[in-house]
């Protein structure tokens, strides 16, 4: 089913980290009072987690297998 | 400078832009030189996905519940990842199988079947409407706002607008004269249109500039950045709710989850996504820079969605500015008139970009799926026959965008008004989801029927339409509101925001959960009761083994009739044109090496599959299906004989493998004996260099006895003396010849293996001393010092003691022999390092010149020049040494310079239960 090569797995990976990162336990975490650079944490997490694994998959899919 | 005329004259010079930019590349692909074929321009016709509603929408989500809007932007982020493994199959089939449209995918895949592809066809167009029409209410409502510039008034307050000078009217046939000259310039079985990709990129790179300068602008220059907008923000008791803690993102974390499932379907399934990523895209590889190029244009074009809801929501407190309209009345209340014409442009792009995107993909379906299949089959019409249809397809193409645009103008006049920007979306989104369990399945699943499909697709479409569009409906005055409130006749069961008492979730993930349960409960389900036809089976076949068929002709071998060249030939002229049919057989002819029209063509299976295919890519699969049955004779094959032809394939696959494998081994094999025999060539070099080395060896003894025998023999009268001294000659060279002989012999064991080994345990100081002890005569009589350095402690080794001896003698009469007689000394040492023991011979002789150590442990080398001086050796001790110590584990080699001596040395691994121990010690 998966073709060959080690990036569709490693990309099917990330898939489940960001559903881990924005789903309900992880969100609930950053979902306090307080202020990162004078940004609310919760906002502050969610471009930096979407960030974050925007460079990765870019790692992953630029990557020579 | 935002005066209406203004306002006009730029939007009319932005649209004339677009259009010389799509003209520019449809010439540039006429030419062969296409600008789109680049992965950062198909990235950025993915972008169409960012549509008003991302621009004005986001805005106004965020000013109400915070993160609400991101799960639209993140669900894509997420399933893009998987795209390696599912779009690259969806590419790989729509490629091989000419698909036309998301109708045609998944007609294509039921067995070609007309009526699925109808369904899809209606499904989404009423689904799509409500999103057309909220593009053409945000270009309509944000040319409203500018013309009221400096007073800021929302467009609902102003009360309703006669029809002819409604600017959403215009637009909306605006972008229908755009998208027919764009979309159906003529037909092409590739069903590309290079220009209008190249234009929704442009618009792309557009709105995402409108947007960041607008978010720059109300970040740090109407705010001192984000930390200012926040800090006030924490300070206003209205904003309060919208700061952490959240009582859940986005309403609850629910909804949260259903956004982002909702969003990864739409990414895949909204038909203008279908259109950009799957029909336009020109080189699959494009595919892989995307995955991380798009979602990256979504992070950046939501970067500034916060800081411009919180910051609009300072500045407007009362509440009488809608939040979807703050990115345009931020500027112009604070008399930015550039910044504002430019957020204006920005907003015209991304609602342009999607519906010019959409009316193409939608009416292409509306032409391929629903009116060509139902024209051709009534027979009255006689369509079949007739000589040129191509006029005909294009018409209905040309139609159908007029009328879906005017539908989606329709819809916004009569119904528009009573959602937000968001929710409208939604709608549109939940409809196209329906459409993911029969693609998946039918791309993964071979079990999946064409009735199983129908039946999702209906049961899903069913409930969305109870529960979203309904609701909508009622909500716009259409039918009574108490549907809503008590259920169709009283029945609260059966109210549709709160399907069989489910209540407490938000609309859309209410019809979401229902309507996943209908549609993927019966197209599993009526898919199992009835096992697949032969079409269905053949293309589900196709579909799911993509990667394995051999290539585009891999759906001919299912075919079976009678066909005439010509005959094809005509039909594909009809839909294409007489040129392009002209060079699509010449393509044909050239793959097979016929000289077409000169020689004729056989109408065989491949013929056959190969015009339905260019054809399906012109009118759709079952439309091609259609035409095609009409101009040959075909026999139907039963669902057994499909199994044949896919068993014979996979026994074929199982064959080649087997083939493959066989050859590889076979390569392999010949590489070993190829290599054996190189070997064996060496070897055979070698011996005959041994031989001769060995008899001219042999020669030199023998010349001299033969010659002192000779002298004793002939000369009688000889003197005593003189005899005893020839006599000595001749046993001192048979000794020599003896002792060659001997290593010879020795020799020759060691290399075939067959010398006997007696290992012990050997102590080696004991051994050293004993050799040294042999040879003290020999010592004394040179005059030669000897010195035995051997400390205790040293580990014993497991080896033959007599070869040992033998390799210790041989060192120690080398030494010996190369010393000056009287001053010479020879130093011998037994040590103990890392887990062996090493021996030293050192002499003070002439040295070993570097040139010679490289060759004296080969055969019969030996230092000197062996003609002019008399050889001292047979010139095989070292090299007997070196393969007795190599045969024990250890190694020999020699250090030495010129004038200062030599040092040979070697070492053996210690005894193995001795090893551990003598390791510590070292340690």
């Amino acid at each position: 089913m998966i073709p060959p090569g080690t990036k569709g797995p490693r990309l099917a990976a990330l898939c489940l980290l960001g559903v881990l990162l924005f789903n309900y336990p992880v969100l609930a975490v950053f979902n306090v009072a307080g202020t990162l650079f004078g940004v609310p944490v919760l906002y502050a997490y969610f471009f930096l987690a979407w960030a974050a694994l925007i460079a990765l998959m870019a790692l992953v899919v630029e990557s020579r297998d | 400078m935002l005066q209406g005329p203004v306002i006009v004259l730029t939007s009319f010079a932005y649209l004339g832009l677009l259009f010389a930019i799509a003209y520019y590349a449809d010439r540039r692909a006429d030419a062969g030189r296409s600008v789109i074929a680049s992965p950062y321009i198909y990235s950025l016709s993915l972008a169409v996905y960012a549509t008003a509603w991302t621009f004005y929408g986001s805005v106004g989500r965020a000013a109400v519940n915070g993160v609400g809007f991101l799960p639209i932007y993140i669900g894509p982020t997420l399933v893009i990842a998987l795209w390696w493994i599912v779009m690259r199959k969806i590419l790989r089939i729509s490629k091989q199988n000419r698909i036309t449209s998301l109708a045609d995918f998944i007609a294509s895949r039921y067995g070609k079947s007309a009526l699925l592809g109808g369904v899809v066809t209606v499904i989404a167009v009423i689904g799509i409407l409500p999103y057309i029409s909220l593009q053409l209410k945000a270009i309509s409502n944000s040319f409203t706002i500018v013309l009221q510039y400096p007073e800021i008034i929302m467009p609902a307050k102003l009360g309703a607008v006669p029809l002819l000078q409604d600017t959403a009217l215009w637009v909306a046939l605006i972008l229908a004269a755009f998208t027919i000259v764009f979309g159906t310039r003529h037909l092409d079985a590739a069903e590309h249109h290079e220009g209008m990709v190249a234009a929704i990129a442009f618009e792309s790179l557009v709105k995402l500039f409108a947007f960041l300068a607008v978010g720059i602008w109300v970040s740090f220059v109407l705010y001192n950045g984000f930390g200012d907008i926040f800090t006030r923000a924490t300070g206003d008791p209205q904003l309060k709710p919208l700061l952490a803690p959240l009582e859940g993102v986005a309403g609850s974390y629910s909804s949260w989850v259903w956004l982002t499932i909702l969003s990864m379907l739409a990414i895949m399934f909204l038909p203008r996504q279908f259109q950009v990523t799957v029909i336009e895209n020109k080189d699959e590889k494009h595919l892989n820079k995307a995955i991380w190029l798009f979602p990256l244009y979504m992070l950046a074009i939501n970067v500034f969605v916060l800081p411009i809801a919180f910051g609009g929501r300072l500045h407007f407190p009362g509440g009488n500015v809608d939040a979807d309209t703050f990115v345009l009345t931020l500027p112009m209340v604070e008399k930015q008139e550039v910044l504002a014409l430019i957020v204006f442009i920005g907003g015209l792009s991304a609602a342009t970009g999607m519906v010019i995107v959409e009316t193409i993909a939608l009416s292409t379906m509306v032409c391929n799926d629903l009116i060509m299949p139902a024209l051709l089959r009534i027979r009255a019409l006689g369509l079949t026959m007739r000589p040129d249809l191509s006029g005909l397809l294009l018409g209905i193409r040309r139609g159908a965008i007029v009328l879906i645009l005017l539908l989606g103008y329709m819809y916004f006049r009569l119904a528009g008004e009573a959602y937000a920007l968001v929710s409208i979306g939604l709608i549109s989104f939940a409809a196209v989801a329906q459409f993911a369990p029969c693609v998946l399945g039918g791309i993964f699943w071979k079990g999946g029927t064409r009735r199983g499909a129908l039946a999702g697709l209906l049961a899903g479409f069913a409930v969305w339409s109870y529960t979203l569009l309904l609701p909508a409906l009622a909500r716009s005055g259409w039918l009574p509101l108490g549907l809503l409130e008590h259920g169709p006749f009283g029945i609260e069961l059966l109210k549709p925001l709160a399907l069989f008492g489910v209540a407490g979730l938000d609309q859309t993930t209410h019809a979401m959960i229902w309507s996943m349960i209908a549609n993927i409960g019966a197209y599993v389900g009526v898919s199992l009761m009835a096992a697949p036809g032969a079409d269905e089976h053949r293309q589900a076949s196709l579909f799911v083994d993509v990667f394995s068929q051999p290539d585009e002709a891999g759906g001919a071998r299912f075919w079976r009739g009678t066909a005439s060249a010509p005959d094809l030939h005509d039909v594909l002229a009809r839909f294409v044109g007489t040129a392009s049919a002209d060079e699509i057989f010449r393509e044909y002819a050239r793959q097979r090496g016929v000289r077409w029209p000169q020689e004729p063509l056989d109408a065989d299976a491949a013929l056959v599959h190969y015009v339905e295919m260019h054809l399906a890519g012109a009118i759709g699969a079952s439309s091609a299906r259609v035409m095609i049955a009409s101009v040959v004779k075909e026999e139907a094959l039963t669902l057994d004989e499909v199994r044949e032809v896919l068993d014979e394939a996979s026994q074929v696959v199982v064959y080649s493998r087997q083939v493959e494998e066989k050859s590889r081994e076979l390569e392999a094999a010949s590489a070993e004996l190829r290599a054996a025999n190189e070997r064996l060539k060496e070897l055979d070099r070698l011996k005959d260099d041994f031989i001769s080395t060995v008899t001219h060896e042999l020669r030199t003894p023998l010349t001299s006895i033969r010659a002192f025998s000779e002298i004793l023999r002939d000369d009688p009268k000889l003197a005593l003396a003189e005899r005893e001294k020839f006599v000595g000659i001749i046993c001192k060279e048979t000794e020599r010849l003896t002792r060659l002989i001997n290593q010879v012999l020795d020799l020759a064991k060691l290399e075939s293996g067959t010398a006997e080994w007696h290992d012990t345990r050997v102590d080696m100081r004991e051994l050293v001393s004993e050799v040294v002890t042999a040879m003290s005569q020999v010592f004394h009589d040179k005059a030669v010092r000897v010195e035995l350095r051997a400390p205790d402690g040293v580990p014993a080794v497991y080896a033959d003691a007599d070869r040992l001896k033998q390799v210790l003698l041989n060192l120690l009469s080398n030494a010996v022999k190369f010393c000056e007689a009287g001053r010479g000394r020879v130093e011998v040492s037994v040590s103990g390092e890392a887990g062996r023991v090493r021996i030293d011979v050192r002499d003070n002789g002439p040295g070993i010149s570097a040139a010679d150590q490289a060759v004296i442990f080969e055969k019969f080398r030996q230092v000197g020049d062996t003609l002019t001086e008399k050889p001292q050796g047979t010139g095989l001790g070292l090299h007997i040494c070196r393969q007795i110590v190599e045969r024990h584990g250890g190694t020999l080699w020699v250090e030495s310079r010129v004038g200062e001596g030599a040092c040979f040395s070697f070492t053996l691994p210690v005894a193995p239960s001795q090893r551990a121990a003598a390791a510590a010690r070292v340690a």
